[in-house]
């Protein structure tokens, strides 16, 4: 749930990285981290195993610039995509203004991104949220891989409802600020609804 | 769903007399409060060398994960979590169900003073968070957003 702070004349959003394990999410902070400016980004902060898998969660503060003289920030955290993890993915769901699913594009993903999907929508349930009515995005990563499965296929399985959607390639950042942007414009627009 | 966390003027500054004060009567370095979804509400003390947006992601993620925890034994939440350093010592406790109290302290104190000043300006900070959600709630408290257009985002992008 974003913050206002007519105090400080900030406004605070949550953006959740959401996917299966291995997908890219971590990836797509990483690359945003390496590429923003350094007045515009805070430390990354990355809850990891030794092997590098997300065992809590990544942490990334943005600030974006001024709308109606409120600084606009925005909290990117990534969710393990590890099955096993998901009292943690359910965790870091909690106030979340907005979601980027990150599917895996490769054919023999489909089922684990299929699984994540219906994971997404019964964790955000449990809290109260849908997820046909939350900002919420999908990026096709791994498009540079060989055995990256058609969009069309993709699309029939993860997008019934015709979402905005990104192909991504994110180590190279291919579709990452894209996304952003997207989610990004989407909570902003939500909040105009004043709810 | 949470309600929408809003801070205003008034209320900042009551908050910030509350915390100033509990860190002047419990010895403390630093204290810090912190919303359930790791957003910085209020800092006093050294904290020019902390980077305190971390803070209160880790603090809040600190405080999820225990309250996952007590869930699974049974206990509602841990109200009250101490981690002891070697020099500083970390006492953190959700104030009134929504708001994260942390007090960074040192040998010039002691845990009992701390939980002592803690639980006073725990109470007091209650009644200010009880009065900020009351006037949230009030209609036509509405969104300084709801007046924004596709420009202004358009804006924030093209810098
Ligand atoms: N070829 C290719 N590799 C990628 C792409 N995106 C990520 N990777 C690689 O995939 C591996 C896993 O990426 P992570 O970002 O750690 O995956 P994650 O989704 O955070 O995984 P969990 O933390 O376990 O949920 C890393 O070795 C990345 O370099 C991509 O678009 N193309
Ligand atoms: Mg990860």
């Amino acid at each position: 749930m974003s913050f206002i702070n007519y105090s400080s004349r900030e406004i605070n959003c949550k953006i959740v990285y959401y996917g299966p394990g291995l997908c890219g999410k971590t990836t797509n902070l990483q690359y945003i981290y390496a590429n923003t400016n350094q007045q515009a980004k805070g430390k990354m902060i990355s809850l990891a195993t030794e092997t590098e898998r997300t065992l809590f969660f990544d942490f990334l503060p943005l600030s974006l610039g001024e709308i109606r003289g409120f600084k606009t920030r925005f909290h990117l955290y990534t969710v393990p995509g590890q099955v096993f993890y998901d009292a943690s993915r359910k965790l870091i769901l909690k106030g979340v203004d907005g979601v980027v699913f990150v599917a895996d594009s490769q054919m023999e993903r489909m089922e684990a991104n299929d699984e994540s999907m219906m994971n997404l929508r019964s964790n955000l349930q449990e809290q109260g949220y849908d997820l046909d009515k939350i900002p919420f995005v999908i990026q096709y990563n791994k498009r540079d891989l060989p055995n990256a499965a058609p969009m069309e296929e993709l699309q029939a399985m993860l997008n019934p409802r015709n979402i905005p959607y990104f192909e991504a390639v994110a180590p190279k950042g291919e579709g990452v600020y894209e996304t952003l942007k997207a989610i990004a414009r989407l909570i902003l627009t939500e909040l105009r609804k004043g709810t | 769903m949470q309600p929408q966390m809003v801070m205003y003027d008034e209320e900042f500054q009551q908050i910030s007399l509350v915390c100033e004060r509990l860190a002047k009567e419990a010895n403390a370095k630093v204290v810090f409060l912190v919303d359930k979804n790791g957003q910085l509400i209020a800092s006093i003390g050294a904290t020019e060398n902390i980077d305190t947006t971390s803070l209160a992601s880790l603090t809040a993620g600190n405080i999820a994960a225990t309250g996952g925890l007590a869930k699974l034994i049974g206990e509602k939440e841990f109200s009250i979590l101490f981690h002891e350093g070697e020099r500083d010592n970390l006492h953190i406790s959700i104030v009134g169900g929504r708001v994260i109290l942390v007090v960074i302290f040192d040998t010039r104190s002691s845990l009992g003073l701390v939980r002592l000043r803690v639980k006073k300006a725990s109470d007091e900070l209650n009644k200010i968070f009880d009065g900020l959600m009351k006037k949230v709630q009030v209609p036509g408290a509405g969104s300084p957003f709801a007046e924004i257009t596709d420009d202004d985002i358009d804006n924030l992008f093209s810098e």
